[in-house]
Parts: structure tokens; C-alpha cells; sequence
């Protein structure tokens, strides 16, 4: 019994090509655990059980079936990818706020998974960094430098009760935050650099959860869940636009691999630019969608207010992807350029 | 008579309400409606200028030649406008500098030359008097509404500012609506004000499809004389 299409639907569904994008971030979450401490899988699981909840309850307002939006694994996607943008260990309300923007307002007030305009897990973080700035900021400190590493217990604590341990026990400023500062106050990079946060490169423990990242998205292009389009041209334009900058005035900007490995380039460039329902759809557009996301990156961290520029240069480019995307039209064969019927 | 005094209430403040139906004046609807107060004093300035223009519209219209009516009505409004500018520096500083640039920026707010244009200098004085007030009113709630939303979302508090405009003892009536709440700043910075407006957009529609879908039940009933 062979019917054509001759396609495995069941290695195409959207189910599959979710559980194989959390797939691919299990090592960076991993790291993430083995340096900030296991709160992160608390707050997965939080991130998680908040997003089936709405996801369940808009559903029924909305009078559509449960089951199938349920379980395609999209609200688990965009849950996760939440869960590793916002600070481990933040209040649960934080976690739900979040959520909420991201399933009923990003997703579903748009008409649900394929409609939305602009990506789910990215609309949460943006509400959330935009509402409260401080929770927001207060990132765990790596495990080489927190004073103090909560355990499941104390993270259960600090995210559910309150807890009694100081935020400043257990939180650091991120490389991108002291670099702000340093340059902010006239200070030079090198100032920032000799702060103990600094690793190697970037952030110390976040470089390496940004390698692992990096991997995930290696897997991701080579099952073909993604092209390597966006990504190449998200990099390449973070690479080349802090590279320009770095070259003009070394001692107030950072070095091109410093932003690639720092905040969340590497998480932007291979799971939340890519996503297929809101970056461009044609290989030229996907080029210029990331090209462009990646320069705003730089642009925002640069001269912006917030330290890190991936969310809101994403989202910018969300709204322009459309636009992008009827410019970038292919040839198709056997037509002239522009559509029309060649002769 | 009746029914058209009625037809331009129902109009005003529901049926093509000028905040979430026409979509007209966004300017103020978006940038002041922080609060209840804000949003409700920044409306009730609007009616008064946009009832009394369109009286004075109504009743200079066939003087004015058709080639620079649009001139005239602008001054007329600026004049207006102008008016009540002083009025609330004169009597009511503290919020008038809340407002600050807002109150001016009445005389070309859309909806206020929208009315003039497309209602009063059809009409006469009395139904486009009553057109200015009710659209204005029916903008007032919108703003009242949304700044409401935003507060409440954004604050935890209902009434607050309440003092620009009637002194320090008026903080008293301040309500705390969600105590002990951290506030969202989204909603009162300006995409809270998108994100609000769509919503109350969206509600409207909603209860439109809703009255839509409802048996007539009403029209089976005898009509009772106007």
C-alpha cells in the first residue's frame, strides 16, 4: 500500500520536527544545568505546565479542538525557549507572565500555530524585559563564581515561596551588562573584560552553553529542520557589523567573537530566527531577514538601552518578514524574472 | 425626530463610535490614555470642542464658500481649542501640564474635522451639537476604558492622578485595585496602549457577532410609539 505523495508523514509532522528542535537543545540545556545549578529544569517544567494550561484554556475560549494543538509540541517549544531566555530562579509569576504573552497574546490572539506574526517565546521575553527590567537582569551567577549554588530545593524555594537567600548570593551581572556599564561610564572594554564574569571569550559557563547551542543547531541543519540561511546570515552580519565597529574603536567595543558567543546569539541564530512560521520563507529573504537581525543585534547592543538585542531585532524583523519575503520571490522556472512568462 | 436624535447617540457612543469603530484620533487615544484621569480629561476636552465646533460649523456653513471651507473649519476649532487650553491652564494647571502638548493638539486631532466635515456642515446646529457631544463622549469612554485597563494592568490602582484635577484630598478616592501588585510596566508604556486598544476592538466586535447570532426576539414584540 503505497500512495503518493511518497513522504513519511510521520517523520514530517509537526510533532516530529518539535521533538526534535527540543532534541536539539538538550545540550545546551545541559550545560546550562551543569553551571547555573539544576533550577533550570524547574523552571522548564513551570515554563511547560504554564504553557499547556494556556495553551488548553484559550483553546476552549476560542471553541477549537484540544487535542491536536495540544500535542503537536509547539507550546512546549516555545516554553522551553522562554525558560532558557528569562533568569533561572526568577518568581513563578515572572515565568507566568511570560507565558501568557507568549500563548494567548503572541500565538493564539494571531490565530494559533502558522499565524502568528511574531515569534511566541520572543513576544514573552520582550514583555517581560520591557515590564520588569529587574527580575530580568538578575541572571544566576556561573557555578566558578556564585557564592552560593541553590540546589533543587532552594530553587523550588527562591521561585515558588520567595526564599530568604538574597538575590545577590546567587545572581551576577551578564558579560553583556558589565560591558554596558564599563562602556556606559566611560570605561573601557578591557575594564569590562578583567570583571570575573568573563570567561574566555564571553560569558564565563554562558560561552560554553552558547558552543552547545551551536551544536543543537549543527543537528538542526543537518536533519534539514532548518536551512543554514539564517543562521550564516545572522552570524556572519553580528560577526561583520562588530568586527566594523571593533576595528574603528577597539578600546569602547567589543570583539566580533565576543557577540557571537555572548547572550543569546547563538540561541537566536539557530532556534528563534529560524522558526518557519516567522522569519522569511525564500532563501534570498532568509538571507536578508538574518543578515538584518544580526546587525540590529549589534546596533541595539551597542547603542541601545538593553543589554542584549537578539528578541527585539527578531521581532523587528518578524513584522518585516512578509515584506521581505514578496521582494525575494525566486524565478520560477521557465518564467522571466518578476513572474511573468518567459519566452 | 426622534429617531434621529436617537440614531446619532446610538451612533456616537457605540454603532460608529470614534475610538474602536472610525479608528479616528489615535494620537491622543494612544498617548495620554496612561490612566483614567488622563485619558477621561483628555475626552471630556475633545467633546467640549468638538460639540461646540460643530454647532459653530452648522451654523456659519452656508456662508462659507465650498473652495475654503476646510480652512475655516480649522479655524473655527483652533479657536475653540485655543479656548479651552486656557481654560484648564487657567483653572486646572496640574493636569494641563499632564497633558502638556495634547490639549493643543486637538485642532487636528481627525475626529474633531471628520464631525465638522461629514456631519455638520450638513446638518443643523441642534443635531450637530448633539453629534459633537456624543461622538466626543463615545471617544471619552474609549480613552476612559483603555486608560482604565492600562492603569489597573499597569499599577494595580484605579483613579490615580486623581489629585491634578481636584486637589491633594482626592487621593484619598484612589483605588488600590490589586494590592501588593508589582506592576506591569508594559501596560502603561506604549505598547500597552496597541495591545489595549486591539483588545477593546476586539471585545466590541465580539459582541457585535454575538447580538448578530441572537434570535430577533425583540422585533416579534409589538413596538412601542416612540
Amino acid at each position: 500500500m503505497i500512495g503518493s505523495p511518497f513522504v513519511l508523514k510521520e517523520h514530517n509532522s509537526v510533532r516530529f520536527t518539535m521533538i526534535k528542535v527540543m532534541a536539539a537543545l538538550i545540550p545546551g540545556t545541559l550545560a546550562h544545568a551543569w553551571f547555573f545549578g539544576p533550577g533550570i529544569w524547574l523552571s522548564l517544567i513551570w515554563c511547560g505546565l504554564l504553557g499547556i494550561g494556556f495553551e488548553a484554556m484559550i483553546l476552549v475560549v476560542r471553541g477549537r479542538p484540544l487535542q491536536a494543538a495540544l500535542t503537536d509540541g509547539s507550546v512546549l517549544l516555545t516554553a522551553w525557549l522562554l525558560a532558557l531566555s528569562v533568569p533561572t530562579l526568577a518568581p513563578w509569576w515572572l515565568y507566568m507572565t511570560g507565558m501568557f504573552f507568549a500563548v494567548v497574546v503572541a500565538k493564539h490572539l494571531y490565530g494559533g500555530l502558522g499565524q502568528n506574526l511574531f515569534n511566541p517565546a520572543m513576544v514573552g521575553y520582550g514583555a517581560l524585559i520591557i515590564s520588569f527590567p529587574v527580575y530580568m537582569t538578575q541572571w544566576a551567577a556561573p557555578a566558578p563564581l556564585a557564592n552560593y549554588l541553590p540546589n533543587l530545593s532552594d530553587a523550588f524555594d527562591l521561585m515558588f515561596i520567595g526564599g530568604n537567600i538574597t538575590p545577590d548570593a546567587y545572581t551576577s551581572a551578564t558579560v553583556l551588562d558589565s560591558l554596558k556599564t564599563a562602556t556606559r561610564g566611560g570605561h573601557t572594554v578591557m575594564d569590562a573584560f578583567s570583571q570575573p564574569i568573563h570567561g574566555l571569550i564571553a560569558g564565563k559557563g554562558m560561552e560554553l552553553v552558547a558552543m552547545m547551542y551551536l551544536f543543537g543547531g549543527l543537528f538542526l541543519i543537518a536533519n534539514r529542520l532548518i536551512t543554514w540561511h539564517i543562521p550564516a546570515a545572522f552570524l556572519a552580519a553580528i560577526a561583520l557589523t562588530a568586527g566594523v565597529l571593533w576595528q574603528i574603536d577597539p578600546a569602547h567595543h567589543a570583539d566580533p567573537l565576543f557577540h557571537l558567543l555572548a547572550g543569546g546569539a547563538m540561541l537566536g541564530a539557530f532556534f528563534i530566527a529560524t522558526d518557519p512560521v516567522t522569519a522569511c520563507t525564500t532563501p534570498r529573504g532568509k538571507l536578508i531577514f538574518g543578515g538584518l537581525a544580526g546587525f540590529l543585534t549589534v546596533i541595539i547592543r551597542t547603542y541601545g538601552g538593553y543589554p542584549d538585542g537578539v528578541a527585539f531585532s527578531v521581532l523587528i524583523l518578524n513584522s518585516a518578514a512578509p515584506l521581505i519575503d514578496a521582494f525575494s520571490q525566486p524565478r520560477v522556472f521557465g518564467h522571466a524574472k518578476g513572474g511573468r512568462a518567459g519566452r | 425626530m426622534a429617531s434621529e436624535t436617537r440614531d446619532i447617540i446610538v451612533n456616537g457612543l457605540w454603532k460608529q463610535n470614534p475610538g474602536i469603530v472610525q479608528i479616528l484620533g489615535m494620537c491622543p487615544t494612544l498617548a495620554v490614555s496612561s490612566s483614567l484621569v488622563n485619558g477621561l480629561s483628555l475626552g471630556l476636552a475633545t467633546t467640549m470642542v468638538m460639540a461646540l465646533a460643530n454647532t459653530a460649523a452648522a451654523l456659519v456653513s452656508r456662508l462659507v464658500p465650498p473652495a475654503v471651507r476646510i480652512p475655516v473649519y480649522i479655524l473655527i476649532i483652533a479657536t475653540l481649542v485655543t479656548m479651552v487650553d486656557l481654560l484648564m491652564h487657567a483653572y486646572l494647571l496640574q493636569l494641563y501640564l499632564v497633558l502638556g502638548i495634547y490639549i493643543p493638539l486637538i485642532v487636528v486631532n481627525c475626529i474633531v474635522l471628520a464631525r465638522v466635515e461629514a456631519y455638520a456642515s450638513k446638518h443643523g446646529a441642534f443635531y450637530s451639537f448633539l453629534d459633537g457631544l456624543m461622538m466626543g463622549l463615545g471617544l471619552s469612554l474609549v480613552l476612559a476604558a483603555l486608560g482604565g485597563l492600562r492603569e489597573i494592568f499597569g499599577k494595580g490602582l484605579l483613579l490615580s492622578g486623581l489629585d491634578l484635577a481636584f486637589g491633594p484630598a482626592a487621593n484619598a478616592y484612589v483605588i488600590h485595585v490589586l494590592p501588593n501588585y508589582q506592576g506591569l510596566l508594559l501596560a502603561i508604556l506604549p505598547p500597552g496602549a496597541f495591545i489595549g486598544l486591539g483588545l477593546l476592538i476586539a471585545a466590541r466586535n465580539r459582541i457585535e457577532e454575538i447580538r448578530a447570532l441572537e434570535p430577533r426576539a425583540v422585533s416579534l414584540q409589538p413596538q412601542q410609539a416612540d
